[in-house]
């Protein structure tokens, strides 16, 4: 397991312009990995960026405006009643985690890393002091034995967290979370419910390389029996973590890389988000845009470019990755009848191909063109900055896309 | 039969001049003190041992290293290994007794090895470990011989041995004929390691096993109509007709599965272990010591979950035990063919915990070995690793016609049939008569038929329960275009929609 890097590159994602890239102020190196100490540059998830300390990417500041054209998404319900309190993701993924814990003593972390040195991430930083080296056990590096044992875990009673310290770390867990995670609830005739929360960063960082740079929602999705959510804002991860925990389900929470350290204002007061349920992010009339994790904010990024050319995409953040929530997207494809898919996945086999299918199979009368589906080249990603913005789906493509449906 | 070409020089470690038996009775000195063995032993073998026993207890090692050192083919294993000039269905080991352990388990191998020769009054130098037997001759002389199971509990194993055979047998039958499908691995020989061991495991302890699992539902006390239900596919069975064969589960029972992969159960029953372990520390629920136990194979111990368990288990003292069912075939791949060191139990000290080798077709020395372990688990002493010399009378499963194993090695298994040897030692130890171990046979007999029978008339499973059980909480089936959850329209419950 190479160098891993903490999310820092957050804030160079939002703007396209590739000469913005952000220097880190500090870089230590370990022996086993390096990681990036989260500087002090925060994003706001509504696109303004704020820097307070480092100067030399103030530029961006003025390249980024609000890309919410109107105050109607959900997670602004969180400043709306009472003050509540500013965090980053990792953060809110924390407490979201820290408060099930305290709330049901059987609920426990295992993952590599996760209990002295806090997490790779810094996700479950503390807990192991709060709580006890058990309740947040550091394992050896065996993932497929580890989540193994969380599945055992699960069937007897505790509700385990496991943390692949990188999604694509969880391949090697494959066999344990398809054959037992999966479908040992249907093999046993139902007598065994697996309420266990399988979580980690994947997505394309910042040129970390082509297997620190997976996708796995493409490769778990036809694993009976899961369920697989995509956070993307602090509030909705806290919401998210909080509701896979409780369900009794096994559920896989996919978190990215690059979005750790968005910081928004979330709800002092307990709250969960419907695992699922998608979330609307910025109604309009013209397209449905359907996307998940971070190409959320290309696509709001390119939501201010189109809203400048005239145009009202309704862009909806799906959440829910297994199984779709067709009701929001129909009411959506019924309202608008054109859909462009934005996903991080690859073009073969991703979900925006899953959603695709199951769009045309639904909604075919209501659709006035094709669904249009943007994902990743089907390239293993490289480490040159240049290409592997051209692997994912930029900002502008999105734009050319909407144009070219909306005509 | 006839003479097995046994020959004194590979049947005793006498040989002081080969480098390699020297080494090899430092190696089980080793096991031995890492065993925590006290050699005072008080009990004798349970089957007739008026030969000398010159082999260590836990292991003819020096058959096998010669078996490793000579052939690599399977077929020459039976011809040197065993002394079949004997008449009895003994095994050549006598059990391994611990004592209750006076120190803490010693973290380094190395240790033991220094101070192993204050502890025990082995004698070493010549390298032979012929005074191991002496010390238990000189014992039996002196005391009166004590037996190893009372008659109840002699009842009890026979009893779960011939439940066991016979409902394998009658599997074996009921396939033939077309009531089941598929993949159906029978347990027929290796009775007394899932006897041996699980029938000293409470209610609350857990059993992991693998695809050859009929017979560990048994023991565990899973019904023989559920699990015979359960392989015809029907609605009754334990599983609701959902899991077959491989995948025997039981809430009631603890018992976590029936596995297709080999090893994948392993990871699982560490976890259960893990939960014991949780309960006890973090819940505080001070009498929890439930014990987890894993049944796996030979071929299994070639594989990484194996090692990964075998870590993680010794790392954090979980109350587990490894039990590896070593019947030396993975289907047509011969275990000495397949691993660069065929001794399993060693592989135990080097994780850092006991390695203990046991004659797995002898009930009575497999339930001693378990007793120690199990007792070890339970007082959180930490994980075991148990290999069971076994072999299984059938091929691989019922669609493996058998044709790589030497007739001449099944034959020597043969004679050493469990039940054979249990009903021997009963009736010869006067704790159970003729008639009552036939008594028993009947009512076993009659146990078989009447789940065969229910499992005939058991209904199928409906359509309807194609989506039940998918998810614990239907709801994850999602979202529907009507806004309602899919799980609430009535065509899905009829098993008719589409997902």
């Amino acid at each position: 397991m190479a160098a891993i890097f903490q999310g820092v590159g957050a804030a160079a994602t939002l703007s396209s312009s590739p000469s913005n890239s952000f220097v880190p102020k500090k870089f230590l190196t370990s022996p086993r990995r390096s990681f990036c100490v989260p500087s002090s540059v925060v994003v706001r998830s509504d696109g303004s960026v704020n820097f307070d300390l480092n100067s030399k990417s103030r530029r961006a500041q003025q390249l980024v405006a609000n890309a919410v054209a109107t105050k109607a998404d959900s997670s602004a319900a969180s400043s709306s009643s009472n003050p509540g309190h500013e965090l980053l993701l990792f953060e809110a993924l924390r407490e979201g985690l820290e408060e099930e814990m305290e709330r049901d003593p059987c609920v426990c972390v295992m993952g590599e890393d996760v209990g002295h040195y806090g997490g790779s991430y810094k996700v479950t930083k503390d807990l192991a002091k709060k709580f006890g080296d058990l309740r947040v056990l550091d394992t050896p590096i065996a993932e497929n034995s580890f989540t193994g044992m969380g599945i055992g875990a699960a069937m007897t009673g505790l509700r385990p967290v496991v943390e692949g310290m990188n999604m694509g770390f969880l391949l090697l867990a494959f066999n344990q979370i398809s054959n037992n995670c999966g479908m040992l609830h249907y093999t046993s005739g139902g007598q065994f419910t697996i309420p266990i929360v399988i979580r980690g960063p994947g997505g394309v960082g910042r040129q970390l390389g082509a297997e620190h740079s997976q996708r796995l929602e493409s490769y778990f999705q036809s694993i009976p029996g899961i369920q697989m959510v995509a956070c993307s804002t602090p509030y909705n991860a806290k919401g998210l973590m909080k509701a896979a925990i409780r369900s009794e389900n096994p559920v896989i929470l996919f978190e990215h890389v690059l979005l750790y350290n968005l910081k928004e204002r979330i709800p002092d007061e307990d709250y969960i988000c419907n695992l699922e349920e998608a979330e609307m992010v910025r109604p309009g009339e013209h397209v449905t845009i359907l996307t998940y994790s971070r190409m959320r904010y290309h696509v709001m990024q390119a939501a201010k470019t189109l809203v400048n050319k005239g145009y009202d995409p309704e862009v909806i953040d799906i959440r829910s990755l297994k199984p779709f929530d067709l009701y929001t997207i129909g009411n959506s494809v019924k309202k608008t009848h054109r859909v462009l898919i934005v996903e991080e996945c690859m073009r073969t086999g991703g979900i925006g191909a899953s959603l695709t299918a199951a769009i045309t199979e639904n909604f075919n009368d209501y659709l006035d063109a094709p669904i249009m589906c943007l994902s990743s080249q089907d390239v293993p990603t490289p480490y040159a900055g240049t290409l592997e913005e051209w692997t994912v789906v930029q900002p502008a493509q999105i734009v050319t896309a909407v144009e070219q449906l909306c005509q | 039969m006839g003479r097995m070409g046994f020959s004194p020089k590979h049947a005793c470690l006498t040989d002081e001049k080969d480098p390699n038996r020297q080494k090899i009775t430092n190696l089980t000195s080793c096991l031995l003190v890492s065993c925590q063995l006290n050699l005072h032993c008080e009990v004798r073998p349970p089957f007739s041992s008026k030969f000398p026993l010159p082999f260590f207890p836990s292991l003819p090692i020096g058959t096998k290293a010669t078996k490793m050192s000579t052939a690599f083919s399977a077929a020459n294993f039976s011809t040197q290994s065993f002394p079949l000039n004997h008449t009895s269905t003994t095994s050549h080991d006598s059990p391994l007794v611990f004592a209750k352990p006076t120190s803490q388990f010693l973290r380094s191998t190395r240790k033991l090895r220094l101070s192993s020769s204050s502890k025990l009054n082995l004698n070493r130098r010549s390298g032979t470990v012929v005074a191991v037997s002496d010390v238990v001759k000189q014992k039996k002389s002196k005391s009166t011989p004590t037996l190893l199971i009372t008659k109840e509990e002699g009842l009890e194993l026979y009893e779960d041995m011939v439940l066991g055979r016979a409902f394998e047998d009658m599997c074996a039958q009921m396939y033939y004929r077309g009531k089941m499908f598929g993949f159906v691995h029978l347990y027929n020989g290796q009775e007394a390691v899932s006897t041996g061991f699980i029938k000293l495991l409470k209610q609350q302890d857990s059993v992991v096993s693998t695809y050859r699992d009929h017979v560990h539902a048994l023991s565990k006390g899973v019904p023989a109509r559920a699990v015979m239900s359960e392989l015809f596919g029907k609605t009754t069975g334990c599983c609701r007709g959902q899991g077959g064969s491989m995948h025997m589960f039981s809430r009631e029972h603890n018992l976590l599965g029936g596995f297709a992969f080999i090893g994948e159960g392993i990871p699982v029953a560490t976890g259960a272990a893990f939960t014991s372990k949780y309960k006890r520390e973090v819940l505080k629920e001070a009498d929890c010591d439930h014990v987890t136990l894993a049944f796996f194979g030979d071929g299994t111990c070639n594989n990484g979950q194996f090692f990964e368990c075998l870590n993680m288990a010794a790392l954090w003292k979980l109350p587990i035990v490894f039990v590896v069912e070593n019947n030396l075939w993975a289907i047509g791949m011969s275990h000495l063919r397949s691993t660069s060191d065929p001794q399993i139990y060693k592989k135990g000290p080097a994780f850092g915990m006991p390695g203990i080798h046991v004659d797995g077709m002898d009930v009575l020395k497999v339930r001693e070995v378990a007793k120690e372990a199990i007792g070890r688990a339970r007082r959180g002493e930490g994980p075991t690793l148990v290999e069971c010399e076994t072999y299984r009378f059938r091929g691989h499963s019922l669609a493996d016609p058998d044709e790589l194993r030497d007739p001449a090695e099944k034959a020597h298994y043969a004679a050493r049939d469990p039940i054979t040897a249990l009903k021997k030692y009963l009736t010869e130890n006067n704790l159970a008569s003729d008639a009552e171990l036939k008594a028993i046979d009947k009512k076993i007999d009659e146990v078989v038929e009447d789940a065969v029978e229910f499992a005939d008339e058991s209904p199928v499973p409906p359509r309807s329960q194609l989506l039940e059980n998918v998810f614990a909480d239907p709801k994850g089936f999602g979202i529907g275009p009507d806004g309602r959850y899919r799980c609430e329209d009535p065509k899905f419950t009829e098993g008719t929609a589409h997902v």
